[in-house]
């Protein structure tokens, strides 16, 4: 077994554990995003307090979430691990160098990207996971459920978070485009025929999902200042 | 063609080095870029000046000893060739040609632009063979290959051993180098039995020259003179994943 | 020392049939016990084929071995640039190969000047070396069935040569070269790159080591050894202009033989046909195209000067020139054959019809090799599946489209078939002192087939020295003679002083420079065609720019340090003291034979023209000091088996 252990102190094995972390957090994402889109339908108060209660008391979606925390935790720590590394395996830089002839920008700027979704994220957890775990949310009206809506409309309803969240869903779009293609190569699955449409899906996924992620608090905000 | 060159110069490893500019007139557009430094060391020496030192040898892209980091490029701003392959033709009249040795933990730089790769030697000695001593080995059409896994085995085996792909990668990462060669014997029959033991030995010696680690940015395949596919570096993440959990070997704690 | 007056050569051919030599040999031939093997040191100059290949068997064996190159990995040997292929007697093609057929196209392509003995045992050990090879994982090219392609190569009328794309060499080094890592991960085989053997000592008329110089440190350094084993490739670069690597050089066999080893045919070099012409005086090295291309590619010129003179001019295309206009000169003169005639054949008519004025490209020196009708033929595909790299190559350099425009060729020195003298064990004269690959004489008599190169550096390597050198060690002591030695000692200072020589003489000029006049001299005189009037200039020539060598050199930096300029230096001045021998040895023989032509010796129709009367025989000098006149050995070249023929490939 202690080879098997030892798996994690080599570079291929460090990385497969950001390649399954992330692989984790994409499909997290899937879920997340499925129940927020409800902030879309007209009256979604009841709807949304009701899935909010749903996501903090059933134990499936607990056990899930204890995951979710697990890998975002294990993706920042091996991200620094494995950036220190590779910072140290060139002490010398190049005084003048042309990376972008060989490579993307977002790949070589995932520690960039990786930031900035994990200051969003604080902020994220901050305003909505924190205050539903330890704030005072007020109880919606004649229910039993707490009243996360209301807090979630204030929140989008200020210019300025809603800009943090559009920013932030970009560099979330820029970290997927690269991560996504990179977790199935990392787990060595690169084949001629279907690498091209791993890579596909990938930008499509790297799109769409931060794309509906943003709408919501660009619709919010638009819906509750009358603009639209 | 006239030149101003931007040529990193430090006298040996543990010195301290820096860029000096130089000026080079009557180049012709034919020469490689490799003719051209010989050039400007011909009228280094003329001044008494110590020429500049860099790696060369067979001048026609196979031996894999010439390398340079040429105006921010690995073996210049062509696709898959060296710089011995490179020629002035690839560049304007009048530009300014910076150069660097390839810069890794890994690869030291001995003088000028000569780095030390015998990490890479040391790499293979790792595992980088098959185990069959010379004689007793059986006829060599005994075990069929299909022709297309013999064609991309022989893509993988293609690589010259240069650096190109360390001296590109961000992080200073060999993982295309020894994929390129994990993937050839994984492939081929003759490397199955050493197969498994093959990748570790050689993954855990490439962590341990200081190399960095793979972030899949492939910049290593866009550089390779040679073109070695980042497939070789899934297929050695595969043969590596494969041998941590389904080898014997490695759950007795053998390898 | 010089040898004695009754000295005489001595081959060791062993007695009994041709085809029973070999395993009769081995038979006869002293073993030593496995577990005193490891009592045992060798040392191995060079990591190319035969170096990689010899290091990693005797260490297999048992012996220890320590090995030396000079580029800063034993993978970048220059092996690793042939290209073509390498033959094998397998036969796998049914087309009615077989060891006698390879020995006898080796000996005839030879042009009757190599030893039968030998060559035949090359061909036996053939078919081992790709069973060796495939089992290392070389992954060489193959048939839809799974079993190993072949194709033809220049000369051969069978399909015998193996092939991993234009990189056989490459491959198959990398093989020897993984086989030689696994033994340094062993820890049989010490392994020193970046170190250049400057001499080699000799106790009591035995080879007992070497002395080096690290390349990074500057360091000078005595090893000692029970038995040297030199496989430090050919001397082409005496001509500047070659296809060797830049750092490929004579020195390692240049020492031995000032140390009492003959040299033998040292004018024996061979011209390729297909390198890419000369584009300039900065010219550093040329680049060679792979011989296969002759399979596909049609060789001609103009039939008319004012033509020639059009393309020269870029006047006219080259694909403007009627079919009527051209003169597809091999196929013309050597119907069965055509464009695949031996190297020496085809290279010596490209020079003759550059001669007449009907060469093409800016300098007139270059044919054409045109790819047009293989490409309407099979399509652009199937051409450039077969050789799609080389057309690459040859754009990336020329600039020029070869699939749009024809392709121009012009020979170039590529392989030197001389070497140090050997006899069938490939021990040298010195006792002790080995020599394999190209820079040994033995298998290639006067010029050598395509794809043999790769061949006999395995042959020897994998298959001849494991089994040879343990005849001599057999009979050695287990206790080897210190480095610390008297003659070691003298051999150091020897080379130190040497160096202080280059660097002191403050000189003007530079060493490429020097080189650069040297294989002038030697291509215009010593060259593809030879004159007895031409050579006794030549030789004038080579003694003054020598003396000018001496007094007026210009090195920079220092000796304690990685110094390139130091090195060539060294290197140059041995290509001196070979360039005057190798004008001698071409000047003695009164004959024209293979890679060698004397136009005093030609058929009516312009064919080389033998003197098997009085030539046929090695030629093997001796060192008798610096400045002296070196001495002619001569071993009589017997052939039992093949009849001695004037070559025709009409």
């Amino acid at each position: 077994m202690a080879t098997v252990v030892n798996i994690f102190s080599h570079t291929i094995g460090r990385k497969l554990i950001m390649a399954l972390t992330g692989g984790f957090l994409i499909i997290f994402l899937i879920g997340h995003l499925a129940g927020n889109l409800v902030l879309f339908v007209e009256d979604s108060q009841l709807a949304f307090n009701e899935y909010t209660k749903f996501m903090t008391t059933n134990p499936f979606v607990k056990v899930l979430s204890y995951l979710t925390y697990i890998s975002i935790i294990l993706h920042v720590i091996y991200a620094i691990v494995l950036g220190r590394m590779n910072t140290q395996a060139r002490p010398v830089r190049y005084s003048y160098n042309k990376p972008a002839q060989s490579s993307t920008w977002n790949a070589r700027s995932m520690t960039l990207l990786g930031l900035i979704v994990l200051v969003f994220l604080i902020i994220h957890l901050k305003s909505f996971w924190f205050e539903l775990k330890f704030g005072a949310v007020p109880m919606m009206e004649g229910t039993d459920l707490k009243d996360l809506h209301t807090v979630v409309i204030a929140a989008f309803s200020q210019w300025w978070y809603v800009i943090i969240y559009v920013l932030a869903m970009a560099g979330l779009a820029y970290h997927l485009d690269h991560g996504f293609q990179s977790a199935f190569q990392t787990l060595g699955l690169n084949h001629k025929a279907y690498t091209p449409v791993i890579k596909s899906i990938g930008r499509i996924f790297a799109i769409a999902v931060p794309a509906l992620f943003a709408l919501i608090p660009v619709y919010v905000y638009l819906t509750q200042n009358n603009i639209l | 063609m006239k030149f101003t060159l931007k040529i990193w110069r430090q006298a040996g490893a543990n010195q301290s080095g820096e860029l000096k500019t130089y000026e080079i007139d009557n180049i012709s557009s034919d020469m490689s870029f490799l003719e051209m430094l010989d050039v400007l060391n011909e009228n280094l020496v003329q001044k008494g000046e110590d020429p500049v030192h860099f790696d060369h040898d067979c001048r026609e892209g196979i031996c894999g000893m010439c390398s340079l980091y040429i105006n921010g490029r690995a073996h210049g701003p062509q696709r898959a060739i060296t710089t011995c392959q490179l020629h002035m033709r690839s560049f304007n009249d009048g530009d300014t040609i910076v150069i660097e040795p390839w810069r890794a933990k890994a690869f030291p730089v001995v003088k000028d632009l000569v780095v030390d790769r015998s990490a890479f030697d040391r790499i293979i000695q790792a595992g980088g063979f098959v185990s069959v001593d010379t004689g007793g080995v059986p006829d060599a059409n005994l075990i069929p290959i299909p022709k297309d896994t013999a064609s991309e085995a022989m893509d993988a085996a293609t690589c010259i051993g240069c650096g190109a792909c360390v001296a590109t990668c961000k992080n200073a990462s060999a993982m295309l180098f020894v994929s390129a060669k994990v993937s050839q014997l994984a492939m081929l029959p003759q490397g199955q039995v050493e197969r498994y033991s093959r990748v570790e030995k050689m993954v855990a010696q490439m962590d341990e020259e200081g190399f960095g680690s793979c972030t899949n940015t492939y910049a290593c395949e866009a550089e390779c003179p040679k073109e070695i596919s980042v497939t070789n570096i899934a297929r050695m993440n595969a043969e590596y994943l494969k041998s941590k959990f389904t080898s014997s070997d490695s759950f007795a704690g053998k390898s | 020392m010089p040898l004695d007056d009754n000295f005489q050569l001595d081959s060791k051919i062993p007695s009994g049939p041709l085809a029973e030599k070999w395993d009769q040999h081995k038979f006869d031939i002293k073993l030593v016990n496995p577990a005193n093997k490891r009592k045992y040191e060798i040392i191995v100059i060079g990591t190319g084929l035969a170096g990689a290949s010899a290091s990693a068997s005797l260490a297999e064996l048992g012996y220890n071995v320590r090995a030396f190159c000079f580029q800063d990995s034993a993978r970048r040997a220059h092996s690793i640039a042939a290209q073509g292929g390498i033959n094998a007697a397998k036969n796998y093609q049914n087309d009615g190969d077989s060891v006698y057929r390879l020995f006898y196209d080796t000996v005839k392509g030879g042009d009757y000047r190599s030893r039968e003995a030998n060559v035949y045992r090359l061909s036996q050990v053939s078919v081992n070396i790709i069973d060796q090879a495939v089992a290392q994982g070389v992954p060489f090219a193959r048939e839809y069935g799974g079993l190993l392609s072949n194709r033809s190569f220049g000369g051969a009328q069978v399909s015998r040569t193996f092939y991993a794309k234009g990189q056989t060499g490459q491959q198959l080094l990398l093989g020897a070269y993984s086989a030689l890592s696994r033994q340094v991960a062993a820890g049989k085989v010490t392994l020193h790159t970046r170190e250049e053997m400057l001499d080699v000592v000799i106790v009591d008329g035995k080879a007992c080591g070497v002395v080096t110089r690290n390349l990074i440190s500057g360091e000078i350094k005595s090893y000692s050894a029970h038995a040297v084993v030199l496989a430090s490739g050919g001397y082409g670069n005496v001509f500047y202009l070659s296809t060797n690597a830049m750092g490929s050089n004579v020195t390692a066999a240049w020492k031995a033989h000032r140390k009492g080893a003959l040299f033998a045919n040292p004018c024996f070099t061979q011209i390729h046909p297909t390198c890419i012409p000369v584009s300039g005086h900065y010219q550093s090295k040329l680049t060679l195209m792979s011989e296969s291309l002759r399979n596909d590619g049609r060789v001609w010129v103009p039939k008319d000067i004012a033509v020639s003179e059009k393309l020269r001019k870029k006047e006219m295309r080259p694909r403007d020139v009627a079919e009527a206009d051209r003169d597809y000169y091999l196929e013309r003169k050597y119907p069965s054959f055509g464009n695949l005639v031996p190297r020496d054949v085809a290279s010596r008519n490209a020079k003759d019809v550059c001669d007449e004025g009907r060469g093409v490209g800016k300098t007139g020196l270059a044919v054409f090799l045109d790819f047009s009708d293989a490409i309407n033929r099979d399509g652009r595909d199937v051409i450039e599946a077969k050789y799609g790299n080389l057309f690459d190559m040859y754009k990336q350099i020329t600039g020029e489209n070869p699939y749009e425009t024809p392709m121009m060729i012009y020979p170039a020195v590529h392989y030197t078939m001389g070497g140090l003298w050997v006899d069938y064990n490939l021990m040298t004269t010195v006792p002790g002192l080995y020599a394999l690959g190209e820079c040994n004489f033995s298998d290639h008599g006067a010029n050598r087939l395509g794809a043999s190169a790769l061949m006999q550096g395995l042959a020897d390597g994998y298959f001849v020295i494991p089994y040879t050198i343990g005849d001599y060690l057999a009979r050695q002591p287990y206790k080897k003679v210190s480095a610390d030695h008297q003659a070691f000692k003298e051999a150091e200072k020897g080379v130190k002083d040497s160096i202080d020589q280059l660097l002191n003489m403050k000189g003007e000029r530079s060493v490429d420079d020097f080189h650069r006049e040297l294989g002038k001299i030697m291509w215009d005189y010593c060259g593809m065609s030879r004159t007895a009037e031409g050579l006794t200039k030549a030789r004038q020539m080579v003694k003054d720019l020598k003396v000018e060598f001496e007094k007026n050199l210009k090195v920079i930096g220092s000796a304690d340090e990685l110094n390139q300029t130091l090195e060539k230096a060294l290197r140059v001045k041995d290509f001196f003291e070979l360039a005057e021998l190798m004008i001698v040895d071409a000047f003695e023989r009164n004959e024209s034979c293979g890679g060698h032509f004397r136009e005093e010796y030609q058929t009516p129709d312009g064919e080389a023209l033998r003197d098997d009367e009085n030539y046929r025989y090695v030629a093997a000098w001796e060192y008798l000091g610096e400045g002296k006149d070196e001495k002619l050995h001569k071993e009589d070249l017997d052939f039992e088996y093949v009849k001695l023929t004037q070559r025709s490939y009409k």
